[in-house]
């Protein structure tokens, strides 16, 4: 191969849209390019990643991924090919100004794969429809208008309704659905605003949407490795669609002309590598239309590739590198080759994971645009095995499809068929049990009828135990065989899931190990990739696994817990197949890497409840089981796994407890007269109000049990105590609140470490930019600490020693911190890997996890010395929020985390690292107009002074009225702008829309949930207009000074080893 | 359902080496017994149960949810049947993990059981099918047999039976209006080999496989897919050596490709398990093209005694078995896959036009 030195682009930041699945892709790009000789170079900020990683890419740079920064990068390394095809959208659009700007061609840098004009071609609607043209292909019809007039005029040409879209858009940002010609304007307004050409297109309700990913090599061979079909049909987003893999409605006809028209236009359109094309298919016909063609690795192709074992990515790699499908070996068999196509002898099912309630206004209502921010994959040999899986992998407190403790129900159930949100699968579910007919259901949906069948299985089943106190043996197989979890069926009896668990064993029910194996066990496979299924009558697995340890995964991707902890898992993994063990993953999230099937000796795409992996564990008899590497969705089952005999490694599970039971961690503390902020569980309304007062507001409320939902809350006097517990939680003594006094203006810092028998063996202590009150997630991370006080620094090592002494810690633990005054409070302590694992390890570069893993495993470490006061650079962590395409939300942080993902840059110093950071989540420099609402008196005096290091870098400042009168006052040029909603001119969200304006810096007044309307409209203006925005007091500071001391342009380009 | 009825659906599969695979029926009520075979297509049963080359098999689906979309109307007076292989139900019996009995599909007529019943096939559903698929994997494919109740029966070795005698056309059957005339041997054809030659605007003298047919006049020959062991039909490929000495065109497909090979001098042998899926990668051989295919047989052609005059066309990827030859200077060619795909992927139908490039 001609190539000596790759550049790869990656995503950056998990965002809505853009999530783990490239961290996949991307890193098994590397593995391949790697084995080819191929000096390797990866530009990524996400600090999280496997593919950041130290073994894979030969050089890492955390950087911002624009033109500026890869420009600079290729200047520097002169590689001499370039792939665009693995880091999503985001790499995709780099490759392409990168292109149009000249700078590919400057530097001899040949793109690998699939081609600029390809991409050009799929990118550009218009030329897009053009090549379907020519090979006789239809697609929606469609035109591409710059006014809204001439789309209201085209829309009534084709009739309503019709769908507007945008060219090169993030899972379909800005488009949307008109039934009306008033929403044609509106929706067309706003979607102009973002381009100058927009789409209008027949919009083809209830049309079946499927999927074909495809592959082609340089000789022209092509073959589909997985088709997906919709369950919910076109009109919402396929990331935000229940999908099927393969398709199950569909006939020979209809699957062989969609994947005869997928080769052809692929083909056409001369995609080398991997691509993924989308269809709506009439379901009364076999008419169909391209929707569109992705000439990349997406979120699509990381699921098929899951679903199948076909490991696409790696494959493509090669392809780009010129290789022929017939010439690779197909990694699973080893036997056969890359060229074939996946026979599969299993159903898979992808269930998105949304978190929208934690979002105040946001618009629940599903469309044509994602929101949602992971997935799950279930696989089984039933449907209705299959659907059941995924629910409860989802992690959002249901058991299954029904028959859970959490009730999922609607008044307006017609309502929540017809207009879909996030729950509206339970809605289904609510309507088939309340007896209404499939033809009903089918007619509000479009969901096909047979996907209604296979529920209404459920529903009868459901009905079936419910009518009996007890069960018969047969009647449990056939619930177990459709997928109900003992706990669904203890629901339904009125019993104790544990009463389930021994009639099973009695009745010898069991479900068996099943491999996946790409070829439905026609050739014999060498895989490791297994599940579980109760429609299977023998283990079709033959390895042995004893002593071997299990690690059990972090499920699906959600804010608070995301691609950090699959970073965590990997690396576990890795350390301990060095050690000689071998490893178990357990994990149902398709977009990580950690089941990927080169991550472990045997990966099991199960369910991480109690109940399965108890089932997996009684199989293969393993050593013992880590939980606390995947987050806290492992870290919550340490108790439960440990009372029924589980094994687990590590910090024992009653001290796990000791550290998540209140109380008992409370009492702790006073024995080792370590401070918390003062708090009370509380049952009642009057208790919480007596106990508010007596510490005084503002408090923190945290009711003990939320549905994936908004949990947290500060509340500042009497009437917003009141109105939270009487509207968003109920408060009882089965489900009390805790409250607790909240700090203002405190310090908030993270401890993190790695213990043995109670001795820290390395630690890292990372500083919050924000101060207390900004969710740890959403929170601007710095290390080492640059601005805490040494005696602060002191009282928290000793602390954290008492504590990690006192519940003998083995393995990894995070401690966060409150600081005010030089003193030092304890929030809370978890003894499991955090979120900020992957950032410290790699800025102070030093694997806790590896060090963590030999502590959990019994090997003897050594105490690693500190070293944070020799570093010559800082490591600076910044949240990315996707508040652009949740829309209606308000884009504020609070006690609740709202990011989606993060990245980390280092710097010679704070402000440099800072800075790179900014720009890497979106933040664009330079800055000429500033536009501010800065809040609380208070925060108003205090923002004076970085007001003025603006001014003198010649930026303008625009101000809401407030504002202006004390910048004013105070001897600081300004601008007036009348409030949004006072209807007097310059308005402010005139000229947020009128792009004068580089910056918003909006500091809400107070921790109220109610804001004010006009500070909404101006934060979300600057969000829909993608102006960036700070709504935080200190980060605002922050940037003022870094302005100040360096310029944005000019900062040092250095990889990760050069630090 | 009664308990006695849930009992008297009970049935079993037994298979040659003894294992017993206990089911439901579903379809029609009566034991049966053939050759089991596994199939590991995801869509198109309604092609698959009715294409004739699976006659005397016992077939196995791995998909595990089969009847989704149902089963369209039949049709059966029409010559050619327009979403089947063949008018009627080929296979001895059918095994499934599900069958579905709601099915949802614009298409749709009828339950794949309801089917079933109707042409007398009996169905087991709740068959750990992978397991079994791994039986027949590891010791090759068994004879076997569907017990219902106590109606015991028979093995039954479809190998040694002439089997194309029982699918052939019974008189010969003329279709199209295009110039060139096509002979077509039908040992078994599937409709889609008939309607990919019409589409390609040729008439098409669709004949017995036993026909006589040096009185007719045609520009070439097309010997179709067939159920059996070709060894058994020394008549056809004698036949088919006369036609071979006329030098006139000839196209085989699957039997009619080990029929050609036999004819031309080769030897045929019996795959352990056959091939039986619409994900089977051939190569041409000495190139970089490779296609995905649909395939259905059991006996394969030995590419080392291809006489010489002949060459291996496509290769197995999986196995490297043959999977077509031609000669080196007259227009013989044939292919072990199915051009025609129904079900499967459509990719190699360019085998037609090669074939009708050669009348020119």
């Amino acid at each position: 191969m001609k190539h000596k030195k790759v550049l790869i682009i990656g995503s950056s930041a998990l965002k809505i849209g853009e999530a783990g699945e490239f961290d996949y892709s991307g890193s098994q790009a590397i593995k391949a390019l790697k084995e080819e000789g191929i000096f390797t170079i990866l530009i990524n900020p996400n600090i999280a990643t496997i593919q950041t990683s130290d073994y894979l890419a030969d050089k890492v740079y955390l950087l911002p991924i624009n033109t500026h920064y890869v420009e600079r990068v290729i200047k520097k390394e002169k590689p001499d090919g370039i792939i665009l095809g693995f880091g999503g959208q985001t790499a995709l659009n780099c490759g392409l100004a990168l292109h149009r700007e000249g700078i590919l061609k400057k530097y001899k840098v040949q793109v690998l794969g699939t081609q600029i004009d390809a991409i050009e071609n799929t990118e550009d609607r218009q030329l897009f429809c053009n090549k379907l043209s020519e090979i006789d292909v239809k697609f929606p019809q469609s035109k591409a208008v710059t006014k809204v007039e001439d789309a209201i005029q085209y829309a009534e040409e084709i009739g309503f309704p019709v769908i507007i879209r945008i060219a090169y858009a993030l899972g379909g940002l800005g488009s949307g659905i008109c039934r009306t010609k008033n929403e044609v304007k509106k929706i067309a307004s706003k979607a102009l605003s973002y381009s100058s050409q927009i789409l209008v297109e027949e919009y083809l309700e209830g049309w079946k949407e499927i999927e074909y990913e495809v592959v082609r090599d340089k000789y022209d061979n092509c073959i589909t490795v997985c088709n997906m079909e919709n369950i919910d049909p076109m009109g919402i987003h396929t990331g935000e669609s229940i999908v099927v893999a393969p398709s199950q409605t569909l006939s020979n006809n209809e699957y062989h002309k969609l994947r005869e028209i997928a080769i052809r236009t692929i083909r056409h359109l001369g995609i080398v590598g991997e691509c993924n094309i989308q269809y709506a298919l009439d379901p009364d016909s076999e008419d169909y239309r391209v929707i569109e063609v992705n000439a990349r690795l997406s979120r699509s192709s990381a699921l098929a590739s899951k679903a199948t074992g076909y490991p696409l990515a790696f494959v493509a790699a090669k392809l780009a590198l010129g290789y022929g499908l017939h010439e690779l070996p197909n990694s699973i068999t080893k036997t056969t080759k890359a060229f074939f196509e996946p026979a599969l002898d299993y159903i898979v099912i992808k269930v998105p994971r949304w978190d929208l309630k934690k979002f105040r206004l946001v618009k629940r209502k599903l469309g044509s645009s994602m929101k949602s921010v992971g997935e799950v994959m279930a696989i089984g040999r039933k449907f209705e095995e299959t659907i059941q899986k995924a629910m409860r992998m989802l992690d959002i407190g249901v058991e299954g499809l029904t028959a859970s403790r959490t009730k999922v129900e609607f008044e307006e159930l017609e309502e929540a068929l017809k207009n879909p949100t996030e729950e509206r699968i339970f809605a289904v579910i609510q309507a088939l049990k309340q007896g209404y007919s499939i033809d009903w259901v089918h007619s509000l949906t479009h969901i096909n009828k047979w996907f209604l069948y296979k529920i209404q299985n459920i529903v009868n089943i459901e009905k079936k135990i419910g009518n009996h106190k007890s069960i018969s043996k047969e009647l449990l197989l056939e619930a177990k065989q459709h997928g109900f979890s003992d706990r669904q069926i203890a629901n339904l009896l009125g019993k104790d899931a544990h009463d389930v668990y021994l009639l099973r064993k009695k009745y010898s029910i069991t479900p068996f190990i099943q491999h996946i194996d790409t070829l439905a066990a026609e050739y014999p496979a060498k895989t490791n990739y297994l599940y579980l299924s109760y429609n299977s009558t023998i283990h079709d697995f033959d390895f042995n696994l004893k002593d071997s340890v299990v690690i059990i995964g972090s499920g699906p991707y959600r804010i608070g817990s995301s691609v950090e902890f699959d970073w965590c898992c990997v690396n576990t993994g890795k350390t301990l197949r060095e050690l000689g063990y071998k490893t178990v993953i357990v994990n149902c999230n398709p977009e990580t890497v950690s089941t990927d099937y080169d991550q472990s000796d045997a990966l099991f795409f199960e369910e991480l409840t109690t109940e399965t992996i108890w089932e997996i564990y009684d199989a293969i008899k393993p050593k013992g089981v880590i939980v606390s590497m995947g987050g806290q969705t492992p870290n919550n089952l340490a108790l439960k796994l440990h009372k029924i005999g589980i094994k687990i490694l590590g910090t024992s599970p009653q001290s796990i407890d000791k550290a998540e039971d209140r109380s008992k961690f409370s009492a702790m503390l006073d024995e080792l007269g370590i401070e918390q902020p003062e708090w009370s569980k509380l049952s009642t309304l009057q208790d919480a109000l007596v106990f508010a007062n007596k510490v005084g507001y503002p408090v923190l409320v945290r009711p003990s049990y939320v549905l994936s939902g908004a949990a947290m809350a500060i509340a500042t006097d009497d009437i917003e105590l009141t109105k939270f517990l009487q509207k968003a939680v109920d408060v009882s003594p089965e489900s009390p609140v805790v409250i607790s006094k909240f700090l203002v203006n405190a310090k908030e810092l993270e401890f993190d470490a790695v213990a043995q028998n109670g001795k820290i063996i390395c630690s890292a202590i990372s500083e919050h930019v924000e101060n207390a009150g900004v969710h740890s997630g959403d929170a601007t991370l710095v290390l080492p600490a640059q601005r805490t006080y040494l005696e602060t620094i002191r009282q928290i090592k000793k602390f954290s020693s008492d504590i990690s002494k006192s519940l003998n810690i083995n393995g990894p633990f995070n401690i966060q911190f409150l600081a005010k005054d030089n003193k030092v409070k304890v929030i809370e302590c978890n003894l499991r890997a955090s979120r900020s694992f992957p950032f410290i390890s790699k800025t102070l570069k030093k694997n806790f996890i590896e060090v963590a893993t030999r502590v959990i495993v019994g090997k003897k470490v050594e105490v690693i010395p500190d070293n944070i006061y020799s570093l010559d650079y800082v490591g600076v962590k910044a949240p990315e929020f996707s508040f652009t395409r949740l829309e209606g939300a308000d884009p504020t942080t609070g006690v609740e985390m709202a990011s989606t993902g993060e990245v980390a840059c280092l710097g010679d110093d704070f402000d440099e690292a800072f800075l790179k950071a900014l720009v890497a989540v979106g933040y664009r420099f330079p800055i000429r107009s500033i536009f501010i609402s800065s809040g609380t008196i208070e925060s108003k005096s205090e923002l004076l002074e970085p007001a003025r290091q603006l001014i003198k870098l010649g930026i303008i400042f625009y101000a809401t009225p407030g504002t202006a009168k004390f910048m004013k006052a105070n001897d600081i040029p300004v601008e007036t702008l009348e409030w949004p909603i006072s209807g007097k001119s310059p308005n402010s969200i005139e000229l947020l829309k009128s792009g004068k304006i580089d910056l918003v810096i909006n500091i809400p007044k107070n921790f109220q949930e109610e804001e004010l309307t006009n500070d909404y409209l101006i934060r979300r203006t600057a969000v829909d207009y993608k102006i960036p925005l700070i709504t935080n007091r200190q980060l605002a500071m922050r940037l003022a000074e870094a302005l100040s001391n360096k310029n944005p342009h000019n900062l040092t380009i250095k990889s990760w080893d050069e630090y | 359902m009664s308990k006695n009825t849930a009992l008297k659906n009970k049935a079993r599969l037994e298979l040659k080496d003894g294992s017993v695979f206990e089911g439901t029926v579903f379809g029609y009520h009566s034991s049966t017994a053939g050759e089991v075979v596994f199939n590991t297509g995801m869509v198109g049963y309604p092609e698959t149960l009715t294409d004739p080359s699976y006659k005397g098999q016992i077939l196995v689906m791995t998909y595990p949810l089969i009847g989704n979309y149902g089963i369209p109307d039949f049709n059966i007076n029409d010559d050619i049947p327009e979403y089947f292989e063949s008018n009627r139900i080929q296979i001895q019996g059918l095994i499934v993990s599900e069958q579905s009995e709601l099915f949802s599909h614009w298409t749709a007529f009828q339950s794949l059981s309801n089917w079933l019943k109707k042409f007398h096939i009996p169905g087991l559903f709740g068959i750990d099918t992978r397991r079994l698929t791994k039986i027949l994997r590891e010791h090759g494919t068994m004879l076997g047999k569907i017990i219902i109740g106590e109606d015991n029966v028979g093995y039954y070795d479809p190998d040694v039976e002439n089997l194309i005698s029982k699918v052939t056309i019974i008189k010969k059957e003329k279709y199209g209006k295009g110039s060139s005339k096509i002979l077509l041997i039908d040992c078994g054809c599937k409709k889609s080999i008939l309607t990919n030659l019409l589409q390609r605007d040729v008439t098409v003298l669709r004949v017995p496989y036993d026909y006589e047919f040096s009185d007719e006049d045609f520009d070439g020959v097309v010997i179709s897919n067939g159920p059996g062991n070709p060894a058994v039909y020394k008549q056809l490929v004698s036949s088919t050596q006369k036609l071979l000495k006329r030098q006139v065109p000839i196209l085989g497909i699957c039997m009619g490709h080990q029929i050609l090979s036999l004819a031309a001098g080769a030897k045929t042998y019996k795959l352990k398990y056959g091939h039986r899926s619409q994900n089977q990668p051939v190569k041409e051989v000495d190139s970089n093209k490779c296609y995905v295919t649909s395939q259905n047989h059991s006996f394969a052609v030995d590419t080392k005694s291809l006489p010489r005059g002949w060459e291996p066309w496509f290769e197995n990827l999986n196995d490297y078995s043959n999977e077509g030859i031609r000669h080196e200077k007259l227009p013989f060619r044939s292919v072990q896959f199915h051009p025609e795909a129904a079900p499967g992927p459509v990719d190699t139908s360019f085998i037609f036009d090669e074939f009708l490039k050669d009348l020119k």
